[in-house]
């Protein structure tokens, strides 16, 4: 990756520097993370920057791209301060930022093609382009074949080879790359970096800026930066550092660099020796096999691991070694094939075998609510450990892995190597005979690893504790007793390292890896047709130089495409989850067909008994008009008085009539006698419809009686004719009047959690830096976000529509376009409210619950779903009128029932067009387009 | 079996670390119990209160003018008097919910014994009024109309009395009920969603594999999220009840109050294992959310508390026997408003125990189900 002389940071003038930072500090929270740093980058210079973990080497990167805001000091890129908005806007389509971690820019569930197509978009590119620069792109990357693969589906290599596709697409003057190849396998790296330099020899004018905790990988750049403790140490080409420190390796250089003044400095850490017992074996398999579907993981894997030995799995990404660390663990069930642990059959049941066992999986899995020390009591605890024991053992752990002193801290604000030291004495505290580490180093600097691994060589020599490992560190592998390589489900050879060396005449470790697996691939190409190897050389993002593109044309291109752009992407997204989109639509509709037959306000077979206690033709005749009614569902009549009080506080009965001795005589005398009528109020709604309807039935009863007596047309009891007209609902059909208000319940309800939902994901899983370092403004962001989900709305909206006509036959009397628009405002405002709460909280958990909490008290009680807007006073009022639920609810009803008219609906429809602007508005104002 | 417990115990402190530090969280609790239930207790009136009442009164007599004025608070607002012209539109845009049409002459009918017809019309849209407004209007008419005739010296009487008493209400406030209803209501959302979500956030973090590694089994596991959460909104529910229901709304509670925690309790059992049960049909969060929300909303509207079950069809009413919270409803009407003690309700607790049991574990089985999925 040499570039010529003239690239030299220490030649490079600040003026033609195309990035220069100058006393830049940062802080989160009371710590420090980079303390008045100031660097100048060249054009076309390449750029590594090494330096422990928790230094601020991502913090540093994030903030020359823009991601991150500025706190202290000044950084121009092309000219143009980061401080400010709109020349950060003006610079981003000319810089690229790929995040750390493995796809951290991609989207697991779109295709390769998509996620490149995705950023090509945001960056404003136009469809012949795109094309071009995509076939281009994946075709130097050897992706072509997979096109049309998901994502989420592509080993970690590949993965990574998409990230830099993507970060490439838009032609970048300045290429930021965090840690890209952290936790990607030997071959994969190599290949990766063999396509950066491909890509620079063609575009000698782009600046290459990385981190990297591989000092392999940081000597093939022109100029090395090293940082501790938030300065830079070190800084200038490799020789020079070299030179300096009087090293003759980076990694030595590096490590002298880490230390203080006077310190002496650790030597490399070399694994003691260890005598062979063969046949004592801790761990056994043979033919393991683990299929997920069609698709074999591990396909008859066979291992013996001795008690006491350092047994490391090296191989590809997505080879299966994970699978069968989990197999062995007993958190997956094999497919085929046995395995043993300490002499029994591993068995997901058995708890005594987990005792005497540590695991430490590939990322980080212990608690981040927890502090350290609560971690290791948490762990004591639950491995068994007696109670006088659990304090001091937690203790001696603290001081055996260098802990003490981040004891009281949580997880979460620990650098990476010091929070899997954490894994690790998690995993030893009950001090079990075999540990099983899956990538316990990954990502880690590397000083953070030696000491690691001097750990591990203590618990292996010391205490005899067998320790199987997987690793991509070369240097790693060979520390460990014996290795095996494995690619794609299978072992490709096991033995100890040097041996394997001498086997394949190779130079290293390395070159045997590698030449292993380039053999499997070529073997696999062979079975499985044609699999296109990387053409590095026509890797050329573009021919143009980079100073003649008119960049200036990203300043006006069209918010909408920009907006077309996030639309698109969470559209396909929601496309390829079934789950989401039947639970959208169908869901809805089940709970329309279950809402429209299961709330009814009419009083059928209530529940009732008669307490007759003249038991004379005339109570007879009065028991009749009840039992004739079909409201009412008569049950045993009551024999004594305390049985009133015992079945109405059952809960069985809703309603006693009671009938005093000497009813039928008084009735005939004319000396009115008094019925009791007694009623269960524990639902007062309902106790005040029972009351009505036993009014109605004694109204019918008496009508009855006078006829019987003076004949017909003859009433000296009713005064008058009552002839109630059941507007809108002449029928009164309980259904007809709760599926306006069901269908404003499910537009609100579900497109609000969709959406609060969608934004935090972004946001927890990271994939939010794309818009970040994206010229999009947040508007553009935050409007395409909603979008779709406006659409899954719609239909939702459509099928509900359809459904209630044609199956419920529901009346509509309005009209449907002034119903539809009134909806589409509806779903602005039900999206918009969800986009707000998700700008309010941070992870996706509470973003669920404050879409649900909040939504659905306002929705059910104060929209006049239930009891009508009209009776509603005070705070009921506000709180209804301050949510858009009751304005939908007057459009529902009046649209279904009313056949009101587009005109009477212009109030609601503002009044919805308000509440969507006002939550768009201020999710944008409250979402930050930077990181703190 | 001591080690059972002893795990339980300590992955349920766990729980409660990792809830206390989530501010969000524990707002959103303290809201659902407290200021969510005053302002459903004290503003939804599902009673006839408020009603918004027109007259049409072409006779503009003695009588008609005695019966507009009959229509009094809290349960009417002040009739107006209207055009017959304008009815139509004011009914159309919602500002009336009834229209009493009286006729010419029809004082002069009454007296006569003609039995003049009065003409109503009810926005039927406002279903929950619509019908208890009517039988109030009738009875307030006749009242009138009876006590109109007397005064004129004709007896006009209903050859029977009807005395209703409403027993555990007497004065039917609408407060008692709809305060209750919303505590079960919150209880219902966040039992599902908070348990839920807690497990879902376990996997997406990878933690739970963790826990699976160790000599802890996944009912521990489950049993533990269930207990903690299941707690926590056992205390936040009962201050709720004392604070909230008891003192500031000053509901008067009947019924045991050991009796409405212990069945509490058991309601928290069965949502908190049916809300680690949807965690496990879910592969991601939003999925999640939107397995979620059918569940809830369908256990507070259909679970008998604001219509009754015996109102719905039956293969509904049959379908929603599987709702911990159609039982729960049982379990505190009959306690708290009809004072019913252990063996009145002690067969929804049964059946709720029950319910929980199954939810857990199926829950559990799907478990290590769900971890073995390719993901």
């Amino acid at each position: 990756m040499r570039t010529p002389a003239n690239d030299r940071p220490d030649e490079a003038k600040s003026a033609d520097a195309p990035v220069i930072a100058t006393g830049v500090g940062h802080r989160y929270g009371s710590t420090v993370a980079l303390d008045d740093v100031s660097l100048n980058f060249a054009g076309g210079a390449s750029v590594a920057i090494i330096g422990p973990d928790g230094v601020g080497k991502s913090t540093l990167l994030g903030l020359l791209t823009g991601v991150r805001r500025l706190q202290r000091g000044e950084i121009s890129v092309f000219g143009g301060s980061m401080r400010e908005r709109r020349r950060r806007d003006d610079v981003a389509p000319r810089l690229a930022y790929m995040p750390q971690g493995l796809g951290r820019n991609l989207y697991p569930t779109l295709t390769v093609a998509e996620n490149v197509d995705f950023h090509a978009r945001l960056f404003g590119l136009a469809a012949s382009e795109r094309a071009a620069r995509l076939d281009r792109l994946l075709t130097a990357t050897g992706l072509d074949p997979f096109r049309q693969r998901r994502a989420g589906q592509l080993s970690g290599g590949m993965k990574q080879k998409l990230s830099l596709c993507c970060a490439l697409v838009h032609d970048p003057d300045l290429l930021v790359l965090d840690e890209p190849t952290t936790g990607v396998d030997p071959l994969s790296r190599r290949q990766f970096w063999d396509l950066i330099d491909s890509i620079r020899r063609q575009r000698a004018g782009m600046t290459v800026i990385i981190a990297t905790a591989y000092m392999d990988e940081a000597a093939r750049f022109d100029r090395v930066i090293a940082l501790d403790d938030g300065r830079v140490i070190a800084d200038g080409p490799l020789a020079d550092i070299l030179a300096k420190t009087g090293e003759a390796t980076l990694e030595d250089a590096y490590r002298r660099l880490g230390s203080r003044d006077g310190e002496t400095v650790a030597p490399a850490f070399v694994m003691p020796a260890r005598k062979p017992e063969p046949g004592n074996w801790a761990i056994s398999a043979a033919g393991l096999t683990r299929r997920f579907g069609d698709f074999t993981a591990v396909d008859h894997v066979s291992f013996q691991i001795e008690k006491g030995e350092i047994f490391g799995f090296l191989g590809s990404n997505g080879c299966g070694k994970t699978t069968t660390m989990k197999m062995l663990t007993g958190l997956l069930p094999a497919t085929e094939g046995s395995a043993e642990l300490l002499g029994s059959a591993v068995d997901a049941g058995d708890i005594s075998v987990r005792l005497r066992v540590g695991y430490v999986s590939q990322s980080f899995s212990l608690y981040d609510e927890l502090t350290v020390r609560a971690n290791l009591m948490l762990h004591a605890r639950l491995y068994r450990l007696p109670a006088a024991d659990v304090a001091p053992r937690v203790d001696e752990s603290l001081k055996r892995f260098d802990l003490v002193s981040h004891a009281d801290s949580l997880p979460s604000a620990l650098p990476l190597g010091i929070r899997q030291r954490l894994q690790l004495a998690a995993a030893c505290l009950h001090r079990p005979e075999v540990l099983i580490l899956d990538e316990p180093t990954s990502g880690v600097d590397p000083q953070a690893r030696d000491d690691f691994w001097r750990h591990l060589a203590g618990l292996s020599r010391n205490d005899g504790v067998t320790i199987f490992v997987s690793t991509h560190f070369m240097n790693e592998a060979e520390r460990c007793d014996r290795i095996s390589l494995m690619h794609q489900g299978r072992v490709l050879a096991v033995g100890a390292p040097a041996e394997l060396v001498r086997q394949a005449g190779a130079a290293n470790l390395e070159a045997v890896f590698i030449s292993n697996l380039e053999a499997a691939e070529a073997a696999s190409r062979d079975t499985k047709g044609p699999v296109t190897a990387p053409q590095p050389d026509t890797a050329a993002p573009s021919s143009t130089p980079p100073s003649s593109k008119p960049h200036r044309r990203w300043n006006h291109f069209a918010t909408a495409s920009m907006i077309w752009t996030f639309a698109r992407r969470e559209g396909v997204e929601i496309l390829r989850d079934p789950v989401r989109m039947s639970f959208a639509v169908l869901g809805s509709l089940l709970l329309l067909v279950l809402f429209g037959y299961g709330i009814s306000f009419d009083v059928k077979n209530l529940p009732y008994a008669v307490f007759d206690r003249d038991q004379s033709i005339e109570s007879g005749q009065l028991i009749d008009a009840f039992s004739g009614s079909s409201y009412f569902d008569a049950q045993a009549p009551i024999r004594d008085e305390q049985e009133v009080d015992r079945r109405l506080a059952s809960g069985e009965l809703r309603l006693v009539v009671s009938i005093p001795p000497g009813y039928g005589a008084d009735l005939l005398k004319g000396a009115r006698p008094e019925v009791a009528i007694l009623i269960d109020g524990a639902n007062t709604f309902r106790a005040e419809t029972v009351k009505a309807y036993v009014q109605g039935v004694v109204l019918t009863y008496v009508a009855q009686l006078s006829h019987d007596r003076y004949g017909p047309g003859v009433s000296v009891t009713l005064p008058f004719d009552l002839r109630p007209r059941y507007a809108y609902n002449q029928a009164f059909v309980s259904v007809d009047a709760i599926t306006p208000g069901v269908i404003m319940l499910l537009l609100i309800l579900i497109p609000s959690a969709m959406t609060a939902v969608g934004v935090a994901r972004e946001r927890e899983i990271g994939s939010i830096t794309n818009f970040s370092a994206s010229p999009a403004s947040v508007v553009d962001f935050m409007i395409g976000k909603q979008l779709p989900y406006v659409a899954v709305g719609v239909a939702s909206y459509l099928t509900l529509f359809a459904f209630a006509r044609l199956f419920f036959g529901v009346p509509f009397a309005g009209s449907f376009p002034a119903l539809s628009v009134g909806v589409l405002l509806y779903l602005l405002a039900a999206t918009g409210f969800g986009l707000l709460v998700s700008t309010l909280v941070k992870t996706q958990v509470a973003a669920i619950m404050a879409a649900a909490i909040l939504c659905v008290v306002p929705t059910v009680n104060f929209s006049g779903f239930i009891n009508p807007m009209s009776s509603m006073d005070g705070v009921a009022r506000w709180v209804g009128l301050l949510f858009p639920a009751s304005w939908f609810q007057t459009i529902a009803i009046g649209s279904f029932a009313k056949g009101v008219g587009a005109l009477d609906l212009i109030r609601s429809d503002l009044a919805l067009a308000g509440f969507a602007v006002v939550f768009i508005g201020a999710a944008c104002l409250l979402l930050d387009k930077q990181e703190a | 079996m001591r080690r059972f417990v002893i795990n339980v115990f300590y992955l349920a402190i766990k729980e409660l670390w990792s809830l206390r530090r989530d501010p969000i969280m524990l707002f959103l609790i303290v809201y659902a119990f407290s200021a969510a239930v005053v302002m459903v207790a004290s503003a939804v009136k599902l009673e006839v209160v408020n009603a918004t009442i027109a007259i049409v009164d072409e006779d503009r007599s003695q009588l008609t003018a005695r019966m507009a004025d009959a229509f009094v608070a809290p349960y009417f607002k002040t009739p107006e008097l209207v055009a017959r012209s304008e009815v139509d539109r004011a009914m159309d845009v919602g500002r009336y919910g009834f229209v009493l049409e009286f006729p010419p002459s029809f004082e002069a009918d009454v007296l006569r014994g003609r039995q003049p017809a009065i003409g109503l019309t009810i926005d039927a849209t406002a279903m929950v009024q619509a019908g208890n407004g009517y039988a109030y209007i009738q009875s307030i008419l006749l009242t009138e109309a009876a006590n109109f005739l007397n005064s004129k010296g004709i007896e006009a009487q209903l050859p029977i009395v009807t005395a209703p008493r409403v027993y555990f209400n007497p004065n039917i406030e609408g407060r008692w009920f709809s305060s209750i209803m919303q505590l079960v209501n919150s209880i219902v959302i966040l039992s599902i969603l908070l348990v839920g979500a807690a497990v879902i956030r376990e996997r997406e973090h990878g933690t739970i594999e963790h826990l699976l590694v160790m000599p802890v089994r996944a009912i521990e596991i489950a049993l533990a999220k269930v207990l903690a959460n299941g707690a926590v909104l056992l205390v936040a529910a009962e201050l709720s009840m004392e604070l909230v229901v008891r003192w500031y709304l000053g509901v008067p509670v009947a019924g045991s109050r050991v009796l409405f925690l212990f069945g509490t309790t058991i309601f928290l059992f069965s949502t908190t294992s049916l809300g680690i049960l949807v965690a496990t049909l879910a592969r991601s969060m939003p999925q999640f959310a939107l397995m979620a929300i059918p569940v809830f909303t369908t256990m507070l509207l259909l679970s008998g508390n604001m219509t009754p079950l015996e109102s719905m069809p039956t293969v509904l009413q049959w379908a929603m026997h599987v709702s911990p919270s159609v039982y729960y409803v049982q379990f505190s009407q009959g306690l708290l408003y009809r004072g019913a003690t252990i063996d009145l309700v002690w067969k929804p607790l049964l059946i709720m125990s029950g319910l929980g049991a199954l939810f857990l574990a199926y829950a559990t089985y799907r478990f290590r189900l769900m971890l073995s999925r390719a993901d």
